[in-house]
């Protein structure tokens, strides 16, 4: 095993310690969903644009009460406005989410592995979206949306637990308004006045527009639902190396040195959050892993 | 007949029965269309009725005092409508309303169990298929039930 | 079990004995080692501090042989040795004044290298925001002393998770340059080291700037001296134009070679390590987990000794006005219920769960990761485990009840 006493170290200043946050202003603050929220960034410190691709996230802090994970939900083509999209479940993200335009918030990213949205060009594309993961697969959209006539059919799938909980809803509307894009949402839960889908997320892709020969799917949710949602695609015939899956964990520093996040063999902070599912379908099934 | 034949043929779910099995059904078929917000059928009412959505969607209900109706699931079109047919005391569970214009092949329940009483054959190769649907529904609503998007408390 | 007459070489008996001493003696012979009378170990002391280094090395404190900042051989724990069992420890004397006569304690290196506690950096808030207005912790250059093969190993493998990866951390990177290493081979094993298994030792091969073996008997004491870098051939040039490193005679060589061939003779303990990450990844509902949970408290005692383990968490702080903050990162250990908590849950609820994810990390994932084994056989995490869980007895077992096997 070669020695690694020689390797070069870099200079220890503000640029690389890659613990140092950047900071950044807040120019759009907007509650989504009862617990659900989008913060619009933008650069303070007039050093370059955060370039992102879709899938990736960023480590957001909070002055003097800690940073958490958060998925990058805006558009990779205008990354001068960086927008995120989380849920308030915890300390931080329920400190967050009382965030005003003007107030600074931390930024350290982009990190994780992508969207592979480049290299399925030709295929139809099936993006199914759970709760909360429709805002990492947005950026996906409209990458897409920006190349439309490279790929074949479009379909997202989207299920959420009640009407209340739908996320970017004007969004949705334009969208499946297109006539090349096909939108199917669901809810879990009915309510007065919901003309839409009931059930469970799953029961969209049985008739999803797609064809199984020719499509690479990205999904995109809680585990439970991942892990149905892909016996469902299977059933259509798409196979484990066309699926593509968004995966989190625990991280304390977003760069594979704290340990956290570890998946198996891989660390999500890393070879995630986005793997393709024939790497994991033999830890998909183990528990408390 | 030949058309509701053909159709039955092709349809996934009726998918390796024999062609006499799917004749006897497709005898007691008749086509059939409900209009945007009519009812399909209402809890309690007989069950006497099987639906193969042909086109449009149907929201199966249960109306609640002081709640109306909550809609517990959506079927489209290819999707059986009902097995309350099959299975003692015969009776709707719950409302189905076509929330847009519905067509179905309806295939008449009553007929169809007493051909199965008759060829327990052709009840077994029904009673198999209609238990995979029940089993997915069951799945699927169990799933609705754990809330897969909540927090835990 | 103390040398405490002269030592005669007997021929190796295994394979794995051989592969030792063919590996001291082999392709070039002696690697050019040297002299040091014990009486003179106090100049290499002086000749390091007279280079700006502070040393630290092992020391009697508390029952126990810790790392601390000495500055003569006189602190370090003379004709002291260390008794170890699973879940056992405890010093006894030796017969003999050996200075490194004993295996290793529960302090490793870690420390030095990747600080139990750092502060990353100290911010301001102010109007454009957050004002970083201090980084890091100083350090000094540090000179180790008595770092055992094993933990030679261990330098290395954390080498290749701070500063092997995309990102590099820096706070490692600067210890690490400005640390100087002074390995001391071992001559007897530890009661629960394995090294030879873990190919860590029993004797250093590379990554030290110099490397000591001691030989006692009843007529003499002293070290094997053997340079590993330029700054250790420095080092040794200077002695040795002072005469106080000597050139070593074939007999002497006879000494220096049999004490390394004993050391890895007789290991109390071995680990099979063929295919290993594969048989844990297959094993992952192996029923032997839920006995070793039975007995796991989850203390974490054994990351916290593990010379490898590098698991941190970060806490930000602030002051009362909010005005100030302060991000400060210390080690944690996967053996807690939070470390693997998010969304209101944590994946590792169980406690057999939790054992299988640190051992399956330290043999079998961490090769995946980062190309070597996680374990250098020091056996710390034996000897410190309250409840006497013996890793390499959880391996065998595993293997022995292989479900794909």
């Amino acid at each position: 095993m070669e020695s690694l006493l020689e390797v070069p170290v870099a200079e220890h200043d503000i640029g690389t310690d890659p613990m140092l946050p950047r900071p950044f202003e807040v120019r759009r603050a907007r509650h989504e969903t009862h617990d659900t929220f989008t913060l619009t960034l933008e650069a303070l410190d007039g050093g370059p644009e955060l370039r992102f691709r879709p899938g990736q996230f960023n480590m957001l802090y909070l002055f003097g009460v800690g940073e958490v994970p958060i998925s990058i939900s805006g558009n990779p083509g205008t990354p001068q406005s960086l927008v995120h999209t989380t849920r308030a479940v915890g300390t931080v993200t329920r400190a967050m989410a009382k965030l005003k335009v003007g107030d600074v918030v931390g930024v350290r990213g982009p990190y994780g592995r992508p969207w592979p949205v480049g290299d399925c060009e030709g295929s139809d594309l099936v993006l199914v979206a759970g709760g909360i993961g429709l805002a990492p697969l947005r950026p996906a959209i409209y990458e897409v949306l920006a190349r439309r006539e490279r790929y074949g059919k479009v379909v997202l799938l989207y299920g959420t637990r009640s009407p209340a909980d739908l996320l970017f809803r004007a969004e949705l509307e334009s969208w499946r308004a297109r006539f090349d894009l096909d939108v199917f949402v669901t809810v879990d839960r009915g309510m007065e006045g919901w003309r839409g889908s009931v059930g469970v997320v799953t029961t969209l892709i049985r008739r999803a527009p797609f064809d199984p020969q020719n499509a690479v799917a990205f999904v995109c949710g809680p585990e439970v639902m991942m892990r149905y949602t892909v016996e469902e695609l299977r059933k259509r015939g798409i196979d484990n190396d066309r699926m593509y899956l968004s995966m989190e964990r625990n991280m304390k520093c977003g760069i594979g040195l704290c340990g956290h996040c570890q998946y198996g063999p891989t660390f999500v902070c890393k070879d995630g959050p986005v793997y393709r599912y024939d790497a994991l379908v033999d830890l998909f099934v183990k528990r408390e892993v | 007949m030949d058309n509701l034949v053909g159709i039955l043929e092709e349809h996934p779910f009726f998918n390796g029965l024999d062609r006499s099995y799917i004749d006897m059904i497709a005898g007691c078929a008749t086509n059939a269309r409900f209009d945007a917000g009519s009812f399909i059928f209402r809890e309690r009412e007989d069950a006497d009725n099987v639906y193969l959505l042909r086109q449009g969607k149907v929201a199966l209900e249960v109306f609640a005092p002081n709640r109306g109706a909550i809609e517990i699931q959506t079927l489209d079109e290819g999707e059986i409508l009902g097995w309350s047919w099959l299975i003692p005391p015969y009776q709707w569970r719950f409302d189905a309303r076509a929330v847009e214009l519905t067509r179905a092949i309806v295939v008449d329940g009553r007929c169809l169990r007493g051909k199965c009483e008759v060829n327990h054959d052709l009840g077994y190769e029904l009673l198999k298929r209609f238990s995979i649907m029940v089993g997915q529904r069951l799945d699927a609503t169990r799933l609705q039930l754990i809330d897969i998007y909540g927090v835990p408390a | 079990m103390s040398p405490s007459e002269e030592f005669v070489a007997e021929a190796p008996v295994t394979s794995l004995e051989q592969g030792i001493v063919d590996g001291i003696t082999g392709n070039g012979g002696h690697r050019g080692r040297t002299v040091l009378e014990r009486e003179d170990l106090d100049l290499l002391f002086a000749a390091l501090a007279a280079r700006g280094f502070t040393i630290i090395g092992p020391t009697v404190r508390d029952d126990a042989i810790v790392y601390d900042e000495i500055t003569t051989s006189a602190e370090l724990p003379i004709g002291w040795t260390d008794e170890q069992s699973r879940g056992g420890y405890r010093l006894r004397r030796r017969d003999d004044e050996a200075l490194f006569g004993y295996a290793v304690g529960a302090h490793t290196w870690k420390r030095y290298l990747h600080p139990p506690r750092l502060m990353l950096w100290r911010a301001r808030r102010n109007v454009t925001g957050l004002d970083i207005v201090e980084q890091g912790q100083e350090h000094r250059p540090l000179a180790l002393i008595g770092v055992r093969p094993c933990e030679l190993r261990a330098i290395e493998i954390q080498d290749r998770v701070f500063l092997g990866g995309p990102y590099v951390d820096p706070h490692y990177g600067e210890r690490r340059r400005d640390v100087l290493v002074v390995a001391v081979n071992c001559t007897e094993p530890g009661g629960t080291c394995f090294c030879a298994s873990m190919d860590a030792g029993p004797t250093a091969r590379e990554g030290f700037d110099i490397a000591l073996t001691e030989v006692i008997g009843k007529r003499r004491h002293f070290f094997a001296v053997e340079a590993g870098s330029e700054r250790g051939e420095e080092i040794c040039a200077e002695l040795s134009a002072r005469l106080v490193l000597t050139a070593m005679s074939p007999a002497e060589n006879e000494k220096v070679d049999a004490r390394a061939a004993r050391a890895g003779r007789g290991m109390s303990r071995t680990v099979d390590t063929t295919d290993v990450s594969d048989l844990l990844a297959r094993n992952a509902e192996n029923p032997r987990w839920a006995h070793a949970a039975e007995r796991c408290l989850t203390c974490g005692n054994c990351t916290m000794v593990c010379p490898t383990c590098f698991c941190t968490t970060v806490e930000d702080l602030t002051d009362l006005a909010g005005d100030n903050a302060e991000r400060w990162r210390r080690w944690d250990s996967c053996f807690t219920v939070d470390y693997s908590y998010i969304h209101g849950g944590s994946v590792r609820t169980s406690a057999r769960a939790r054992y299988r994810h640190w051992i399956t990390h330290k043999f079998g994932t961490w090769l995946d990761q980062f190309g070597t084994s996680g374990c250098t056989g020091c056996g710390r995490c034996i000897t410190w485990c309250p409840a006497g869980i013996d890793i390499t007895e959880e391996l065998h077992a595993v293997r022995q009840t292989d479900v794909g096997g």
